[in-house]
């Protein structure tokens, strides 16, 4: 596993990502791998909530928002975008 | 006159039902499926000297998370076996809507891919390779607009032809890791033995390794009603599982 590896709860807006990881279990894992957050894939990270929590991930097009939960669970290697 | 079932299976706001309006007109009314109360329209439309029966699938991303929506679609093409099924893709977001697409592929070799709001896709700059896709996806593969009225012949025409079996795709055949594999091969033989080649076996298989949980009640649910010799099967199967 590279060690650059970051979760998605903890990289910066602006942040484009490509996912090597993801440890959530169960139906959501299903549902997320669903949505497009698949290993390889490239998501933009948005914006944060004013606390935050929850935060707004661009992924196939699509915004998506998850909450810290299920983001520190993602984990992949920054591509682009500013660095955190 | 022949008759065939029709289902249309899609994300949620690919024109789906769009499509089932121009198809059916105002001939439509909602049935309730396999015990659950999610409504799904239900219409017919004639093509070429033959009657369709079409039933408009709850809009769903997958037809794995289990979600009642998700079940009702997922039960519908396995157990009540549509002639055809239509994959309803949305053009400008091809990448999501494939992971549907990829799903019904691996349930049923009767499908037809229709990718709509392929006006929509043309305005904003996204060419798409319909023969590469089709290729790919080896089933057929047509662009229409529902809402404008344009490819409808060209999809009825496909649709017919898988319907009457004057075509049998072959789906892509997608392979997973050895390990899985090994494991499918083990699985496929005592799924043949109890259950028949009614269902895709591979799929069942598929499910079985993913825990699904949910696909089980309803299999055992259907196991338990149809004919005698289904009940027969059943039987043997639990003295078996018990001891």
């Amino acid at each position: 596993m590279p060690t650059t590896s970051v979760p998605l709860s903890n990289a910066k807006s602006g942040t484009h990502i490509r996912l090597n990881r993801i440890e959530v279990q169960g139906v959501l894992r299903r549902r997320l791998l669903d949505l497009g957050f698949v290993p390889g894939n490239v998501v933009e990270v948005l914006q944060k909530s004013p606390l935050g929590d929850p935060i707004a991930f661009r992924v196939n097009n699509t915004t998506i928002a998850l909450r810290k939960e299920e983001s520190s669970l993602i984990f992949g290697d920054i591509i682009g975008g500013e660095t955190s | 006159m022949s008759r065939y079932t029709v289902a249309l299976a899609g994300n949620p706001n690919t024109g789906k039902s769009t499509l089932f309006n121009t198809l059916t007109g105002l001939r439509q009314h909602t049935g309730n499926w396999a015990g659950k109360t999610v409504m799904m329209a239900e219409g017919e439309f004639s093509y070429d000297k033959t009657t369709f029966r079409m039933i408009d699938l709850p809009g769903t991303y997958s037809l794995y998370s289990n979600s009642t929506d998700e079940e009702v679609a997922r039960d519908y093409i396995i157990f009540e076996k549509p002639d055809v099924t239509i994959v309803v893709l949305d053009a400008t977001s091809l990448e999501r809507n494939l992971n549907l697409a990829l799903q019904v592929l691996e349930m049923t070799n009767r499908a037809v891919v229709c990718i709509n709001l392929i006006d929509e896709a043309k305005r904003l700059g996204v060419r798409i390779d319909l023969q590469k896709i089709e290729q790919r996806l080896g089933v057929p593969t047509v662009a229409i607009s529902a809402r404008n009225r344009i490819g409808i012949d060209k999809l009825l025409k496909q649709v017919k032809l898988v319907a009457s079996g004057q075509i049998n795709p072959h789906p892509i055949h997608i392979q997973y890791s050895d390990e899985i594999e090994r494991k499918l091969a083990e699985l496929e033989p005592s799924i043949r033995e109890n259950l028949g080649s009614q269902y895709p076996t591979r799929w069942i298989a598929l499910r079985l390794l993913d825990g699904d949980e949910s696909l089980l009640s309803s299999l055992k649910k259907r196991m338990n009603e149809v004919t005698p010799d289904s009940v027969r099967e059943v039987a043997s199967y639990g003295r078996t599982a018990c001891h």
